[in-house]
């Protein structure tokens, strides 16, 4: 076995000089000989029915080339977007969507017709042309009020607006009971704008003369595109090519498939031109799926001696006006809620609610934040309850003996949460810090000592496991490695990378399993042409676990021929070779080896062991015996300046565990960007609908509060290490574990910083208005002698 | 974010700009460093005819101190203004607010003449302007501020008439500009600005209604020697903010009392 020298190693993104240097190739960059531009004419109400449609005008302006509503569509797409049963097998309502609407648009921003231009400023200016008479139809923007009975409906003629209504574990009403102190807290997640720098963008361009379709797509899953377009379109997989170029992030965003990626080839279709659309940042405020969107009802009991009782969930999901393609994936926060402890019973209930808002579907972590953030809220409401330090509490409570499986027959491969916990205490210096806090009290100043001890399902996943909930494509994982004469190597992988670094840490794997410099690797994704014939994609934090096992198996086979036939070169027994650090050699006799750029070549020469076939490549699928389980405990620290309600978030610590690390730089950059996006929705972030007219207030990057570097302290990362039983690699996912712990991280320590005024919760985000008026309420109450006496102290 | 289509002219001189802007009528606009102009654009809630590109203009960026003025020409960037000597010296109020104005592109291209021509709530040079008694230069007369922010995006500017340059007093006593907002390159959500001059207080606030507003109240209240916490209360008479995403009336006037007195306190 070769020794392992890349594996591990700190070493720069080799992608990064490309890309930040302004070199790298996006769809925008891409284009073909007359392409023409497509612009999308999209509903400006959230629900209203088309009365009829005028297109006279825009046909005849400079330039256009066609315009195209729903019928012309039917005509080259068939069937409804995809809905796969994810965590929820079986749905109530599942209205059919068409990429283009026909009678009755549903969201603002909904496609009604398209404007294929010469130029995109030709497209758009004659996209205003067109007169759509609409009728306004009621809208139901509020998930609350879309269950009342006598809500408008999102689409007229049905009978509620429930999506989906399922119960994984009933309550037990005898298990409650033995709680000394129960809390109850509504929670609220809300709606986020994935935002990725790159926006969608699609690049088609249809051949007649051989019935092929290639399109260029900022997509995280080139080959689910490719599946598919089969299906709408009818052309076989094999006529159609798609390319995920660089793609400037996805954020689970990019996973499922949109009107666009329809319209866009059906139009190259129609007009015999290449066609292209790229999306404005008004449009992907507007259309592009949105994230989280829940309200959790949570219900929680504790021992006085802090011993966990019960949890008791319900999450409502505002699904938007049609079920995205993996929107019923979100409900995972119902399996999770228990988070990384031990409770006697825990029971809940998702329901999937349709209002007249674009729709949901996962944003990174998809499901696992809201199920941390709804956890680590409780326990320290319960610590509260119980007057336990909420570290104390979470110790107490921490499962210890693993594999451990949950309430929902979910299996946690490794873990061991104290010593995560206990690293991030000492980084932050607790036990100064709690006495800093007490002392800033009395002096009026408001600390806040934040928790988070997280832990995440990733790694999709067995195929057992995936293959139902896709509806019926299992989620391994596809690599190629392909050994060229000279001993350069090619690896192809179904997954793609858009932020994650996999141009460096596949071939850092390589490397070490076939001992060639890792110059050497050339690392190709993203191109359905190439490689095994299918690719699941990057999301849910599977491209190690699941992608770089795929990667690693078949380097291995590679090695395994390449032994066999160093054997017959040294004409030794196979089980005599050793293969080390690049070289084969017989036992004994290391002075007398060869390279492994030597045993390729001679697989492309003459005289091969009887029965071996020239060349050296090897596919391989790995399909994992279970999921990955990430773990680790994060830590904010704030001061609240309770005038005017401003968070000042002044120390972020985040102690991380997954598994075995193949480059500790890329580790830190995921944690990063990751944190970044969870501090963006406790603080910052949040998707905005009037709810009277329907129209999104929130349409641009002044009103949707991204934050940036500016807004965020030195993130103080710490790292245990224990290894996963799941692959032979011992790693786990890294990707989204930074959003899904640290929202709840911030929260926390806001409500610890406003705790002797009263407030025990504060919802998302915690924007200085917000929390000005709860202040200002709760002294008012304080005042009036109600509660929150401690204030005025 | 495709902008309608628009004429493009780039003038060499004051009087060339105006003589295209009678040309293109009513609908043209001047652009300076277009970073309000062309978002709006982008945006369609501006469609003008025609741009009248005033970047090539020689001689309309400059920092002048005469006797007890300061002149700003009306094409000096933020950056300038942030970075430069005599009004770090004379103006040091001024500079302070330039360094807070968006971020380094923002400040790297945006101009003087044209915040305050374009004379949004936000802008922070207007309150400056206004409490300062600062004079808005064009190629047909000078306005005093007090008369020229006169609403929303509202001035006396006539289509064809151009900002040359601002003139403020010599002002370098103690000062103090409070940006409250959410990101660092944020617009201010309230602004407040205190500034000693002539024995007396200048209290002025950014973004609490249509135009930037001067708290003659809050300075009447100081010179009468209350304290900057009682008299800061003052601050929000007669306010009347609208509510945004950021921030609702309520809170706005609740901020416009406690920065002005941060800003005082903290004025050095
Ligand atoms: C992200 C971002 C953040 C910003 N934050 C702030 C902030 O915090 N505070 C702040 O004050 N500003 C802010 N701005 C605005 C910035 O300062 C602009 O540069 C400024 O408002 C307009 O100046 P400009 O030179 O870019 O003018 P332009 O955009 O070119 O023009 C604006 C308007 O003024 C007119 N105009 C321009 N110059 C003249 C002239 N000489 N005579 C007559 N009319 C003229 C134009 O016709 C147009 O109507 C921000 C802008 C951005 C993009």
């Amino acid at each position: 076995m070769a020794v392992t020298t890349m594996i591990g190693a700190k070493i720069h993104r080799r992608e990064d000089p490309r890309l930040v240097s302004g070199e790298g190739r996006y769809v925008d960059d891409f284009t073909r000989p007359g392409t023409i531009f497509l612009s999308v004419v999209r509903s400006p109400y959230a629900h209203a029915r088309i009365k009829s449609m005028d297109v006279t005008q825009a046909t005849k302006a400079p330039g256009v080339v066609a315009v195209y509503t729903h019928k012309d569509f039917a005509k080259v797409l068939s069937g409804t977007m995809p809905v796969t049963p994810s965590f929820v097998a079986e749905k109530k309502q599942n209205p059919p969507r068409f990429p283009i609407a026909d009678k009755e648009v549903v969201y603002q921003g909904e496609p009604v017709a398209v404007v294929l231009a010469e130029t995109k400023y030709q497209a758009s200016d004659a996209g205003n042309m067109i007169d759509v008479d609409y009728e306004q139809l009621p809208a139901v923007m509020d998930l609350e009020k879309a269950l009342e009975e006598n809500s408008p409906k999102v689409h007229s003629g049905a009978s509620d607006n429930v999506g989906w209504d399922l119960t994984y574990i009933p309550d037990d009403a005898a298990v409650m009971k033995e709680a000394d102190v129960v809390v109850k807290q509504r929670i609220l997640q809300q709606r986020l704008a994935p935002t990725s720098m790159e926006t969608r963008g699609v690049l088609a361009e249809y051949s007649k003369p051989d019935g092929t379709l290639t399109v260029w797509m900022s997509s995280q899953s080139p080959h689910f595109v490719r599946l598919f377009l089969a299906g709408a379109m009818g052309i076989p997989e094999t006529r159609i090519r798609v390319i995920s170029p660089d793609v400037g992030g996805g954020f689970g965003a990019k996973i499922s498939p949109y009107s666009e990626d329809w319209l866009v080839p059906a139009a190259a279709k129609l007009t015999g031109r290449p066609v292209k659309w790229i999306e404005s940042r008004t449009e992907s405020l507007q259309t592009t799926t949105h994230g989280r969107g829940q309200i959790f009802d949570v219900e929680a009991g504790v021992k006085k001696d802090g011993t966990l009782v019960f949890m008791k969930v319900t999450q409502y999901l505002d699904a938007g006006a049609y079920l995205g393609t993996f929107s019923a994936f979100q409900s995972c926060a119902c399996l999770l809620a228990g988070g990384a402890y031990n409770w006697k019973h825990v029971s809940s209930r998702t329901v999937g609610v349709l209002t007249n808002r674009v729709p949901t579907d996962p944003y990174r972590g998809a499901g696992r934040p809201e199920a941390t953030h709804l956890c680590e809220r409780m326990i320290d409401l319960l610590a509260d309850g119980i007057k336990m330090d909420p570290a104390a509490l979470r110790r107490k409570n921490f499962i210890s003996e693993f594999p451990h499986q949950n309430h929902f027959g979910l299996t946690f491969d490794s873990g061991n949460y104290e010593k995560a916990l206990a690293m991030a205490l000492e980084m932050v210096g607790y036990e100064k810090l709690r006495h800093e806090q007490e002392e800033g009290r009395k002096k009026g100043r408001y600390l806040g000592i934040g928790l988070s001890s997280w832990i995440e399902i990733c790694g999709f996943g067995p195929s057992a496991g995936t293959a139902p909930a896709t509806g019926g494509i299992a989620l391994v994982e596809s690599a190629q490695v392909r050994v060229f004469p000279t001993g350069s190597v090619a690896v192809y992988v179904g997954t793609h990378s858009h932020g994650q670094g996999h141009d460096t840490t596949f071939p850092q794997i390589v490397a070490d399993t076939l001992g060639v410099p890792y110059d050497m690797i050339e690392m190709r994704h993203g191109d359905t042409a190439e490689g095994p014939a299918f690719g699941y994609g990057t999301y849910g934090s599977r491209s190690l676990a699941v992608g770089g096992m795929a990667v690693h198996k078949a380097s291995k086979k590679v090695v395994d021929k390449a032994r066999k036939l160093a054997a017959h070169v040294f004409e030794a027994a196979e089980e005599d070779v050793v293969f080390d650090q690049g070289h084969f050699y017989v036992k004994g006799s290391p002075d007398k080896r060869k390279a492994f750029g030597e045993i390729a070549f001679a697989a492309y020469g003459a005289g091969l062991p009887e029965g071996m076939e020239q060349g050296l490549e090897a596919v391989a699928y790995f399909d994992p015996p279970n999921f990955v389980w990430p773990f680790g405990t994060h830590v904010a620290v704030v001061e609240v300046d309770t005038e005017t309600g401003d968070v000042d978030l002044k120390r972020y610590i985040a102690v991380d565990d997954c598994g075995n690390i193949i480059n500790p730089m890329i580790v830190d950059g995921q944690v990063h960007g990751g944190v970044a996006q969870g501090i963006a929705q406790a603080l910052y972030e949040e998707v905005v609908y009037d709810d009277e007219s329907g129209q999104l207030k929130t349409g641009s990057l002044v009103d949707y509060l991204v934050p940036t570097a500016n807004e965020f302290p030195e993130f103080e990362l710490g790292r245990t290490i224990t290894p996963s039983p799941t692959n032979e690699l011992g790693v786990k996912g890294i990707g989204e574990a930074g959003t899904i712990a640290s929202s709840v991280a911030v929260i926390n320590a806001v409500c610890d910083a406003l705790r002797p005024l009263g407030i025990k919760h504060v919802d998302m985000p915690a924007s200085p208005d917000r929390v000005w008026k709860m202040i200002h309420n709760a002294r008012n109450a304080s005042h009036d002698g109600h509660d929150g006496k401690e204030a005025r102290k | 974010m495709i902008p309608a289509a628009f004429e493009y002219a780039r003038a060499a001189s004051i009087d060339e700009a105006a003589k295209l802007l009678d040309k293109y009528g009513e609908d043209a606009k001047v652009l300076a460093g277009g970073h309000s102009l062309i978002p709006l654009m982008r945006l369609r809630l501006a469609q003008p005819s025609a741009l009248v590109d005033i970047n090539g203009i020689k001689g309309l960026d400059y920092i002048k101190v005469e006797g007890s003025k300061v002149h700003v020409g009306a094409l000096t960037r933020h950056v300038e203004i942030q970075n430069s000597d005599a009004i770090k010296d004379k103006l040091p109020i001024l500079a302070e607010v330039a360094g807070e104005v968006g971020d380094n592109q923002v400040r790297n291209m945006g101009t003087i003449g044209g915040v305050v021509a374009h004379a949004d709530a936000a802008g922070d040079y207007p309150t400056i302007a206004l409490i300062l008694d600062a004079d808005i230069v064009t190629n047909k007369r000078s306005i005093p501020a007090k008369d020229f922010f006169k609403d929303l995006f509202t001035t006396p500017l006539a289509a064809n008439e151009i900002v040359t340059e601002v003139v403020f007093p010599v002002a370098d006593g103690p000062h103090k500009y409070i940006k409250f907002r959410r990101r660092l390159f944020d617009w201010a959500i309230v602004g407040a600005a205190a500034q000693k001059m002539n024995g007396g207080w200048r209290i002025g606030l950014t973004n609490v209604g249509p135009t930037p507003v001067r708290a003659k109240a809050v300075e009447e209240a100081l010179h009468k020697g209350a304290k900057p916490e009682e008299a800061s209360q003052h601050a929000s008479d007669g306010l009347n903010p609208s509510g945004d995403l950021r921030a609702s009336p309520e809170y706005k006037k609740h901020l416009a009392r406690v920065l002005t007195r941060r800003a005082i306190e903290q004025s050095a």
